[in-house]
C-alpha cells in the first residue's frame, strides 16, 4: 500500500446516527486510483448510506471524508459532483418527461449556472458527446426518445450514460444490474469493463458473479462497519464473511 | 428541435399568430370600448398566469401567493399616479395640499420617505420591476435554500399574501387601506380615464403580454426550462448532476413575480385603481385557477384560460352573483379531476391531430431529427 495522501478517496472513522442509531460507525476505506472496489453486504449493512455520505446526500456525524487530499465531508452536493464524483442511484433516476438527448444534455459538464444554462447553446461538440454516449450506452437509436418509454434496463444505461458525461474521477454505482435481464446483464457488465477505464469506480452489488468479473478488491459491510477487505478470494474465505452474508 | 429560432416552434409561431390577431384585431373591431377595456383587464391577471406555468406547470413550485407581486406591481403604479393626482392645486382644500387625500384624512401632515421615489416615472418603473422581485428573491432564498418545497411552499406564500393584506388595510394613513389607492387621472399630464385612452392602453398591455410570453417560451425552451422540467421530476439527480437547485427555482420565482408585477401595473393602469382585494389569498387561488383551467404547461393555454374564466365570472356574476363562486369551485374540482392539463390538454387530446391531419394531407412533414419529436414529447408539446 502507498502513502495515505496518494489515495484517491480516504473515508476515516466515519459515522452517522440517526437518531442515536448508528447506520455507519467509525468506518475506514481507501480507494486508489484507477481502482474498482466493490461493496458487499447483507441488507441494511449501510451500504447505500456509505454512498450517500460521500456524495454529500446525508451528513456525517463524525470522521472525515477526503478525495484526491481535499476535505469533502461538508461540501454542497453540487460542490462534490464537481470536484469529480458521479453518483448512480439504486432505482433508476432519470427523467422521465424529458428525450434521451435531452437527459444526458443536462449532464453536459457546461452551463451548471442559471444564466450559464440560459445561455447555453447546443453546438456540435455538445451533440458530438452526446452521440458518442449514446452509442456507448446501447441507445443511439433511442436519442429522441422519451426516457418515460425505455425498458427499466435502458433507464439503468441512461442514469450510466449521464454520468459518464460527467466524466467523473470516482464513479459510484449502487446496484447497477439490479432488476435486469440476463442479455442486460451481460451487456451491463460489457459496459462497465469498459468505462471502468481511466477512473475509480465503487460498485454496490449482490451478484456474486458479476462481482468476481470486475472487482480489483471487495469491502464486506456489516451493521455499518468492514467486517472485513481484500481480493474477492481473500474475502471469501473469511469466515465471518461466510457467516454473514456468503452463507445465506 | 436541436436548432432554428429559439423563441418558437413552427406550430407556436402559428399559435402567436392566431392569439395575436384574436387580441389586436377581432376583439378591439367587435368589442365596444367598455368590454375592451374589460378585456384589458382580464389579460393583466394572464401575465400572472405566464409566471405559474413556468413556476407550477414547468419547475412544479406551486405559489397561492402571486397576488403579492401582482400588488407590489398594481400598488407601484397606483402610487405614482395618486401623486401626479395630488399636485399642490388638485389638493388645495386639504389641510396639507400635495399630499394623497386618504394621508389627510389619517391626519398625515408629511409625505411618507418611501412614497418619495413615486414622484419620477422611471423611478417607478423601476421600481415594479425591482421591489417584486428582490420581495420573491428573499422568500426564494429563505425556502428554496432550506429545501422547504412542495405544500409548505404554497402554504407559506399564502401566508405572506394574508400578511400583506392585513400590513396594507391596517396602515390606511400610508396605502390607502381597504380602499385602496383611487382616484388615479392622469399619466404624465395624460388622461388614463377616456375611452382613447383606455383603448391605446390595452394595445400596450397586449404588446407587453406577447413580448413577455415570447420571453417566457425562449426561458422554457433553453436548456435552463429543461432543468426546472429535470427538477419537476428527479431533484435529486439534477443537483447529484451538479447543480444547485435552489438558484435555479429562485430564479424562476423571481421571474414569475417580476410578470405578476408587469401584470398588476397595468391593471392599475387600466382599471384606475389598486385595493387589497387583488393581493390577497382568493385573488392569489383564483390567479392559480386561471393557469389550471388553460392548462399548466401550456404558455397560450395560461391566456386564454384566463380570458375564458374572467368572462365566464363577468356573465355569471352578472346574472347570478351569489352562485359565481360556487360556479368557480366546481370549474376548479372539475378540471382537475377531469382535465389536468386545462384547455391545452383538450385541444393536444382532440383538435391538434385533427390539424395534424390535414396538414399532412397539404404537405408531408419532414421527419426532423428533434429530441423532442412529436410523437415521442407529449408534455412538451403541450404549448
Amino acid at each position: 500500500m502507498t502513502e495515505p495522501s496518494s489515495f484517491l478517496l480516504s473515508v476515516e472513522g466515519l459515522t452517522v446516527s440517526f437518531d442515536g442509531f448508528k447506520a455507519v460507525e467509525n468506518l475506514s476505506f481507501y480507494v486508489e486510483e484507477n481502482e474498482i472496489r466493490v461493496i458487499i453486504g447483507p441488507n441494511g449493512a449501510g451500504k447505500t448510506t456509505v454512498l450517500d455520505l460521500i456524495c454529500g446526500r446525508t451528513r456525517a456525524t463524525g470522521g472525515s471524508i477526503r478525495f484526491k487530499g481535499k476535505e469533502i465531508t461538508k461540501l454542497r452536493e453540487d460542490k462534490i459532483v464537481a470536484e469529480g464524483i458521479g453518483r448512480k442511484f439504486q432505482n433508476p433516476s432519470i427523467y422521465e418527461d424529458l428525450s434521451v438527448f435531452e437527459n444526458l444534455e443536462i449532464s453536459y459538464p457546461r452551463g451548471h449556472s442559471v444564466f450559464g444554462a440560459l445561455a447555453f447553446k447546443r453546438d456540435a461538440a455538445v451533440r458530438d458527446r452526446i452521440d458518442e454516449i449514446a452509442e456507448t450506452i446501447f441507445l443511439a437509436d433511442h436519442l429522441d426518445q422519451r426516457a418515460e418509454f425505455l425498458s427499466h434496463g435502458q433507464k439503468q444505461w441512461l442514469e450510466i450514460g449521464m454520468l459518464l458525461i460527467q466524466d467523473p474521477q470516482l464513479l459510484m454505482l449502487d446496484e447497477p444490474v439490479a432488476g435486469m435481464s440476463v442479455a442486460e446483464r451481460a451487456k451491463t457488465a460489457e459496459l462497465l469493463n469498459r468505462i471502468i477505464k481511466d477512473r475509480s469506480v465503487i460498485v454496490i452489488e449482490h451478484d456474486m458473479k458479476f462481482v468476481e468479473d470486475i472487482a480489483h478488491r471487495v469491502t464486506v459491510l456489516h451493521q455499518g462497519k468492514v467486517l472485513s477487505e481484500g481480493s474477492m478470494s481473500h474475502v471469501k474465505s473469511d469466515p465471518r464473511v461466510v457467516e454473514v452474508y456468503l452463507g445465506h | 428541435m436541436r436548432s432554428g429560432n429559439i423563441f418558437l416552434k413552427r406550430n407556436e409561431v402559428v399559435f402567436v399568430v392566431i392569439l395575436s390577431a384574436l387580441l389586436l384585431v377581432v376583439f378591439p373591431m367587435a368589442l365596444d370600448s367598455f368590454r375592451l377595456n374589460l378585456v384589458g383587464k382580464y389579460l393583466t391577471y394572464a401575465f400572472v398566469a405566464l409566471g405559474l406555468v413556468l413556476c407550477w406547470g414547468n419547475a412544479g413550485i406551486l405559489s397561492l401567493g402571486q397576488g403579492i407581486f401582482f400588488g407590489l406591481g398594481g400598488y407601484g403604479m397606483a402610487m405614482f399616479l395618486k401623486l401626479e393626482a395630488s399636485s399642490p392645486e388638485h389638493t388645495a382644500i386639504q389641510s396639507t395640499p400635495g399630499i394623497p387625500d386618504f394621508m389627510d384624512w389619517n391626519q398625515i401632515t408629511e409625505l411618507p420617505a418611501f412614497w418619495l421615489p413615486f414622484h419620477s416615472l422611471t423611478l417607478t418603473i423601476v421600481a415594479i420591476l425591482v421591489v417584486p422581485a428582490v420581495f420573491a428573491w428573499i422568500i426564494g432564498v429563505a425556502m428554496f435554500k432550506r429545501r422547504v418545497g412542495g405544500v409548505y411552499f404554497a402554504i407559506i406564500t399564502q401566508a405572506i399574501a394574508a400578511i400583506l393584506t392585513i400590513l396594507i388595510v391596517g396602515q390606511q394613513g400610508y396605502t390607502g387601506g381597504i380602499n385602496g389607492i383611487t382616484d388615479l387621472r392622469t399619466l404624465k399630464g395624460w388622461d388614463i380615464r377616456t375611452d382613447f385612452a383606455k383603448e391605446v392602453l390595452y394595445f400596450v398591455n397586449v404588446a407587453l403580454l406577447l413580448g413577455c410570453l415570447l420571453l417566457a417560451q425562449f426561458v422554457r425552451r433553453s436548456k435552463y426550462g429543461r432543468i426546472l422540467v429535470a427538477i419537476r421530476d428527479k431533484e435529486d439527480r439534477v443537483r447529484f448532476s451538479g447543480y444547485d437547485v435552489s438558484n435555479f427555482k429562485i430564479f424562476i420565482f423571481c421571474f414569475a413575480s417580476v410578470l405578476a408585477a408587469i401584470g398588476g401595473a397595468m391593471f392599475t393602469l387600466q382599471v384606475g385603481f389598486m385595493s387589497p382585494s387583488f393581493v390577497g389569498i382568493v385573488p392569489s387561488i383564483e390567479m392559480v385557477i386561471y393557469c389550471a383551467v388553460g392548462g399548466r404547461l401550456s404558455l397560450f393555454g395560461a391566456v386564454y384560460g384566463t380570458l375564458f374564466v374572467n368572462y365566464a365570472k363577468t356573465i355569471f356574476s352578472e346574472s347570478f352573483p351569489e352562485l359565481w363562486l360556487f360556479a368557480m369551485g366546481a370549474l376548479f374540482i372539475g378540471v382537475v379531476m377531469a382535465f389536468p392539463n386545462g384547455l391545452a390538454g383538450l385541444w393536444q387530446a382532440y383538435a391538434q391531430p385533427w390539424f395534424d391531419r390535414i396538414g399532412q394531407r397539404g404537405a408531408p412533414r419532414p421527419i426532423s431529427p428533434a429530441p423532442i419529436s412529436p410523437t415521442a414529447a407529449p408534455a412538451e408539446r403541450r404549448t
